[in-house]
């Protein structure tokens, strides 16, 4: 007799903590539909001159200044939180950000995951190889049997692993840095990268000559896209306006052109 | 072979990600992966057996600088001992004009040379531990032969040895398939490094991943197959009598 009523009290104390938990579930769901005012950013770093790291330990570059810049703008606070290439698209997804800005450029294989602004920034692409080295434009023939060295995951990687993938060793790197790191040590015959990037760790750094092989490239848009710009979960629609409206402001007012000739000198 | 391919292609035409490339690559990675492991596992296996009696004699001189290696190659990461011998011989001023540079330049020596020291470093730990657990009783008939120490090595003691570490060795045989992962870290393209080429590509990690996943846990059951088999054999002695 004792244990029929014991058998009803558990099997209701079971159906009560099943709708509490997905009455839980449902409020916590509804909850993600908010405004921001605190955004998190998502970045790779180091990536000279757009994101790196101070010999102090804070973080600066074009990307980190501008986006300060834009979120005093827009009047909310940013933080910044440091995250591999290769997964910075899927940690969005997973709400470990709610942005990234991190001279991630726009293209429609990316379109198809998050939601961009407007672009902020349009680097070409280019080759970079020792200053003695024999090549003198890539090609399939130039490049036959040589080592490339790409950034896993960015668009040069598909761009050299579509283009030259069958010729040419292509060796992936997680960072933009143990990449030049190997340049300089001469394990890699050419590199391909962002041209401020290139230019930031490999021209204008003191490990090494280095020259410009071949023109720079911005074609085809299948590939390189239509520049840097913020990448946002595909929910977050007014997110996205109200950082497009901040960075025509900043553009208007000169903001955006003292970040861009403190970081790039001339214009192109 | 060329219409085996043509079909392949066909077949995996309508995926996305599983394209005839994307197999390439992960077969290809297969093959890396397969033969740093095999290669670092046979190596590390001869140096490590002498190593192994050099640790367990008795000589100071002999048994000092032998647990000072394994100690140093146990007690760090296997990561931290590949980034060294990549990109730290680097900083070596001048090794780019040595004959090093030959075997340092691409990454897969570096890499064979980090597992093999790691791997010789575990097994040479197991091996003695095998040795010294021989029973006092065959050491003590041995000598009671008149055997000397080679030959009461050669005939009692490492034969039983061998047999007795076979678990344990078993268990660094799949450890050492597993710990390869790291070499996709210095641009090799193994397993992981196709899988990690997947997923920064196509922004799946599911599918790159479980895919690999299905791989290591395919060739695992083969290295644990061939070990229960081994067992079999040489423990057959240890097996209760029906």
């Amino acid at each position: 007799m004792v244990d029929q009523y014991k058998k009803l009290g558990i099997r209701f104390m079971k159906k009560l903590l099943t709708v509490s938990l997905l009455s839980a579930a449902v409020l916590a769901g509804t909850a993600q539909a908010r405004d921001y005012d605190t955004v998190r950013f998502g970045v790779d770093v180091p990536y000279e001159p757009m994101e790196y790291r101070l010999p102090n330990g804070d973080l600066t570059g074009f990307d980190i200044e501008l986006g300060n810049a834009l979120c005093d703008e827009i009047g909310i606070d940013c933080t910044w939180t440091v995250q591999g290439w290769d997964g910075i698209i899927p940690g969005l997804l997973a709400r470990k950000y709610d942005a990234i800005m991190s001279s991630m450029t726009i293209n429609d294989q990316r379109r198809k995951q998050v939601l961009f602004s407007d672009p902020y920034f349009t680097p070409p692409s280019a080759w970079f190889a020792p200053a003695d080295s024999k090549i003198t434009v890539p090609s399939k023939q130039t490049l036959e049997g040589k080592t490339i060295g790409v950034q896993r995951g960015t668009l040069q990687d598909n761009y050299a692993t579509d283009m030259f993938g069958d010729v040419a060793d292509i060796n992936r790197y997680s960072t933009a840095d143990d990449m030049v790191l190997d340049m300089d040590a001469g394990r890699l015959d050419i590199v391909f990268l962002d041209f401020p990037v290139g230019k930031s760790t490999l021209l204008d750094s003191n490990n090494g000559d280095y020259k410009i092989v071949g023109k720079m490239i911005s074609e085809p848009k299948k590939y390189f896209g239509d520049g840097f710009g913020i990448a946002f979960r595909k929910r977050d629609k007014e997110l996205a306006e109200k950082f497009n409206a901040a960075l025509a402001t900043l553009k208007d007012n000169g903001t955006y052109d003292k970040l861009y000739s403190k970081y790039f000198e001339t214009k192109k | 072979m060329e219409q085996l391919n043509a079909w392949f292609t066909r077949l995996l035409a309508d995926n996305e990600i599983f394209t005839a490339q994307t197999i390439g690559y992960y077969a290809h990675g297969l093959a890396n992966t397969a033969q740093l492991v095999l290669l670092s596992l046979l190596i590390g296996l001869m140096l490590a057996v002498p190593l192994a009696i050099g640790r367990s004699s008795p000589r100071p001189w002999l048994k000092w600088p032998i647990f000072l290696y394994t100690y140093v190659f146990r007690g760090t990461p296997l990561l931290i001992q590949l980034y060294i011998i990549y990109y730290g011989v680097v900083f070596v001023e001048g090794i780019q004009d040595t004959w090093l540079w030959l075997i340092l330049e691409k990454p897969f020596y570096p890499a064979l040379i980090a597992f093999t020291l790691n791997t010789a470093a575990y097994t040479t730990e197991i091996f003695r531990g095998a040795i010294k657990a021989t029973p006092r009783g065959e050491i003590e008939a041995a000598r009671a032969y008149g055997m000397s120490r080679a030959k009461m090595l050669r005939r009692i003691v490492l034969p039983s040895a061998f047999r007795r570490a076979l678990p344990a060795y078993g268990n660094e045989v799949i450890f050492m398939l597993h710990a390869s992962a790291i070499a996709s870290v210095v641009t090799i393209m193994d397993l992981t490094g196709a899988a990690r080429f997947v997923y920064a590509r196509f922004y799946a990690p599911f599918d790159a991943f479980l895919f690999v996943a299905a791989i290591y846990l395919c060739l695992t059951f083969g290295i644990l197959y061939l070990f229960r088999y081994l067992e079999k054999r040489l423990l057959a002695h240890l097996k209760p009598q029906t």
